[in-house]
């Protein structure tokens, strides 16, 4: 391309945007609604147009917040064996990894399926209050690398498969009755999928630092 | 159509956390002036990095795959499952579908990832230059799937906590899925460690 000579100096830098995966770099455009730019020349998804906007962002993370205060406290699904019956919470399954001696991954599940998750929202949420006004909140760079650090970690989703296949695995043996906990982490699993077509990156644009 | 130019050679980078263009540094002190981040151009020590993390994870993938994860007990049996024979159960007792599933994300998903990081790191080291674009993506790949083979340390989590019906059945966790989930978490660091950047940097034949 034939900018390249008028790219220099910091002016220009807020309008260019480099492929993460293979370096190229390009001018920001402004997306339309659905509208995905990708590198041309890895395919790499450089940007998603944000077609939710700051105020419905922290709607859905209070939304969520709601939702998983509701996975984390109701059963996720019930067991019945000749009239006794047993339930499990998320926490039940950590402490049962725990006394089973499998600390380990006891640790690893209340790290990805609670305090990452929950870290998640909660950060996420606090910085999206100061961002409806336009305002960075105290923090926030230090948010925003949190929010790009736990992403990866953060798995409800694939827990919300793992019930599934714990409760055919059951169901052989057991009477099965779901409870509203594996609802909640359903309902968990869609908003998840909503939030991984934002960039909280997008944040960095929409806000301006505090003049106090 | 012309292929953009490359940030390395506008002088140009950007910051990992919050993708701000900075000029091109080498300074290792570097921070970004946006977000106070710490700039690199490339990940640090990324093949070593992500060769030490792959070759762990393929250690620890045997005991994961030899000792039981999940033992089941009734008044009359005990049965140690591992992965695969707990696949060929699941299969058995009439869910081919779920029995799917799981050999996808505890088997299949962790191959792949050891075959296809070995390959990606391999073919940086010989700069190579060929289907970089095709390899790129199976980067990607990698990324995306990575964390579903958490699958089946979950399944006997929920497991071991709601059969707990005294001595008439009870399910516990085996050494297996401890050595299975530090895997998950080794190609996971493994993968994060890589640079894709290197596939473009590092080709001996620039197109």
């Amino acid at each position: 391309m034939a900018a390249a000579s008028r790219l220099e100096g910091m002016q220009t830098a807020q309008d260019l945007i480099i492929c993460e995966h293979c370096d190229s770099v390009y001018r920001r455009r402004t997306l339309a609604r659905g509208d995905v730019a990708d590198c041309v020349v890895c395919g790499a998804v450089l940007e998603r147009h944000q077609w939710i906007g700051v105020e419905g962002q922290f709607a859905l993370v209070v939304t969520s917040a709601i939702v998983f205060l509701i996975a984390n406290l109701s059963p996720i699904v019930t067991l019945g064996l000749s009239g006794m019956s047993s339930a499990t919470t998320l926490w039940g399954a950590v402490i049962a990894m725990w006394r089973d001696g499998a600390q380990l991954v006891a640790f690893l599940t209340a790290m990805t399926l609670f305090f990452f998750p929950l870290s998640q929202i909660a950060i996420f949420g606090w910085v999206l209050w100061f961002a409806r006004s336009g305002r960075r909140a105290p923090g926030f760079a230090r948010a925003m690398w949190a929010l790009v650090s736990i992403k990866p970690w953060s798995m409800i989703e694939v827990f919300m498969l793992g019930t599934l296949v714990a409760v055919v695995k059951a169901h052989t043996y057991f009477d099965v009755v779901p409870g509203a906990g594996i609802w909640a982490f359903g309902v968990l699993t869609l908003l998840i999928t909503v939030f991984s077509s934002l960039d909280s990156r997008e944040l960095w644009t929409v806000t301006r630092e505090d003049p106090a | 159509m012309n292929a953009p130019p490359r940030g390395r050679d506008l002088g140009l980078m950007s910051c990992h956390v919050c993708r701000l263009v900075t000029a091109w540094t080498e300074e290792p002190h570097a921070v970004c002036p946006r977000c106070g981040s710490p700039l690199h151009a490339r990940k640090t020590g990324s093949i070593t990095r992500a060769w030490a993390l792959l070759l762990a994870a393929a250690l620890f993938y045997i005991p994961a795959n030899v000792f039981p994860i999940m033992r089941t007990q009734s008044l009359s049996s005990k049965d140690d499952n591992t992965i695969l024979s707990g696949i060929v159960e699941l299969w058995r007792a009439g869910s081919p579908g779920l029995a799917v599933i799981v050999f996808t994300a505890s088997i299949i998903v962790p191959m792949l990832k050891f075959i296809i990081l070995g390959y990606l790191l391999v073919s940086v080291q010989r700069s190579s230059g060929f289907v970089s674009r095709q390899r790129t993506k199976l980067y990607r790949f990698v990324e995306l799937v990575g964390y579903w083979s958490m699958l089946d340390v979950f399944v006997v989590a929920i497991l071991s906590a709601l059969v707990h019906f005294k001595i008439l059945s009870r399910v516990e966790p085996l050494p297996g899925v401890v050595y299975f989930g530090v895997v998950v978490v080794l190609t996971m660091l493994s993968a994060m460690s890589f640079d894709p950047r290197l596939i473009w940097d590092n080709r001996k034949t620039s197109q």
